[in-house]
């Protein structure tokens, strides 16, 4: 297995806003498996760099490999790189999942509904086989009951959770966590974390942005610390959260305890 | 107050009212029709794509409805391409020089409701669909122009009675609908605060109707839903 395509790899990632280069080239191979956690005071750019591999923000420079296959990127007049083939943007966005820390759920659709439409419109799928999948996943993320309600009418976890659930019925090879619970009430974090993890443990390869030292650290195969724009610190989570190397790292571990 | 001449007339009043509805129906539907593609465009990126639905939008709602309505059913007929073209059994009726009219005013500014809407649309639900692999094309249809509808309905329906309201100018080129339907009765009676007020009594009952109807569309719609939740 040494020499297993992996299915994400990110080289030497770049990311301007102007003058003002917020990531400063962060490589990232992440094999089959993987939960890598980046962690990072606000501002260190994670956010922006998980953005960044599905195109929802532009980087500068850099290259995206998704199982092997490189994104094609081409500079738009503006300086930043675009997609050259929309066709194959749209085909390698389907294979990354990514989970909103707002949810970004479609508020005039149910819950089903919300999980139905991109299979359906995407993949090509039947309405029937579109339905069995989505039931499917809402009994697996634990809002089975919640499936026609619309999403105004679920708590902040299950919206969450059921934005999780969106994302999984695309059946992404990698799926990218963009602070998933920093837009939970403390009570509903756990829910969410309940189903990261059970997703961690069927062995899916995941990109995890998050605030949640303590849940990094029992999910994870990797953690990578990122400070203003570079990774500071990589590691497993052994290695990153009890012998950091920086210093930086340090202060950010002791600080968040 | 002569009641009786009011009842008596009424028939007549109701024929207007049908000549009414016909008009704000029409321009009504036909004008979110093509204002869609126009909204659509409005709120492109591109310079270029914009810069025509912008200029008919300025042209549009920038000059009173009564004299694009002159404009038409007067002006047309001095040209010989119009009168010797395909469309001259048409535009020679005051009833589709009104009706067309009236749609090309009313796009302008169903245009400018759609492009609203889109714009209105909160971009991380955009996001969520691209995200996902839909193209540029399908996150438009199947996500912004949904979402764009529900948040665009009330303004819409606003539209929609402020040209009830306007339709009352086709009565100057000769249609009689329920304004002009009014006025040839009030000629035979001399009877103008009777008619008048019965006619207005008859706006304000379609107004409510045109309401009532557009609540239930925002309540099967669930346009209130969008607000809420976050």
């Amino acid at each position: 297995m040494t020499e297993a395509t992996p299915a994400l790899e990110i080289r030497d990632l770049h990311k301007r806003y102007g003058e003002l280069e917020v990531i400063k080239g962060i490589s990232l191979t992440a094999r089959d498996g993987d939960v890598i956690s980046i962690l990072g005071s606000s501002g260190s750019g994670k956010s922006t760099f998980l953005r960044c591999i599905n195109l929802l923000e532009s980087p500068h420079q850099g290259q995206i490999i998704v199982a092997g296959e490189e994104l094609k990127l081409k500079p738009s007049a503006d300086g930043n790189l675009i997609a050259a083939d929309n066709k194959q943007i749209n085909r390698l966005r389907s294979k990354i999942g990514f989970v909103f820390q707002n949810f970004n759920l479609w508020p005039h659709m149910t819950v089903l509904d919300n999980v139905m439409e991109a299979p359906r419109r995407v993949l090509g799928m039947s309405k029937a086989q579109a339905a069995e999948i989505a039931e499917n996943l809402l009994a697996k993320v634990g809002i089975a009951d919640k499936r026609h309600c619309y999403p105004n009418q679920l708590s902040g976890g299950q919206q969450q959770r059921a934005a999780i659930a969106r994302t999984l019925a695309m059946q992404p090879k990698v799926i990218l966590f963009d602070e998933p619970t920093s837009a939970l009430d403390p009570e509903m974090v756990q829910e969410v974390l309940n189903v990261i993890r059970a997703l961690a443990e069927e062995g899916r390869t995941m990109l995890l942005v998050t605030h949640e030292l303590n849940f990094a650290r029992q999910v994870s195969t990797e953690v990578v610390f990122l400070h203003q724009g570079r990774v500071e610190e990589q590691g497993t989570p052994e290695q990153v959260f009890n012998h950091p190397q920086s210093a930086r790292c340090k202060q950010f571990l002791s600080s968040h305890h | 107050m002569q009641w009786d001449v009011i009842i008596q007339w009424l028939p007549k009043l109701f024929e207007g009212v049908g000549l009414t509805l016909q008009l704000v129906a029409l321009s009504g539907v036909i004008g979110l029709i093509l204002a869609i593609p126009l909204g659509v465009a409005r709120a492109s990126q591109h310079w270029y794509v914009r810069a025509l639905p912008y200029g008919y939008i300025f042209l549009f709602r920038g000059t009173p409805l009564l004299v694009q309505l002159f404009l038409v059913y007067y002006g047309l007929a001095q040209f010989e391409a119009v009168r010797k073209g395909p469309l001259w059994p048409y535009l020679r009726d005051p009833f589709w020089c009104a009706v067309i009219t009236m749609t090309l005013h009313t796009m302008a500014y169903i245009a400018e409701i759609v492009r609203g809407a889109i714009q209105a649309v909160p971009a991380g639900e955009i996001e969520a669909a691209r995200a996902l692999g839909m193209s540029k094309w399908q996150t438009m249809l199947f996500i912004t122009l949904p979402r764009a509808a529900r948040i665009g309905l009330p303004a819409y329906s606003n539209e929609v009675i402020l040209m009830l309201k306007a339709s009352a100018l086709a009565s100057t080129i000769t249609l009689l609908d329920l304004t002009g339907m009014a006025r040839t009765i009030i000629a035979r009676t001399y009877l103008p605060v009777e008619i008048f007020f019965a006619a207005g009594m008859l706006y304000l009952l379609i107004s409510y109707g045109l309401v009532l109807c557009f609540k239930l569309l925002e309540k099967w719609l669930r346009v209130d839903t969008g607000q809420l939740g976050r």
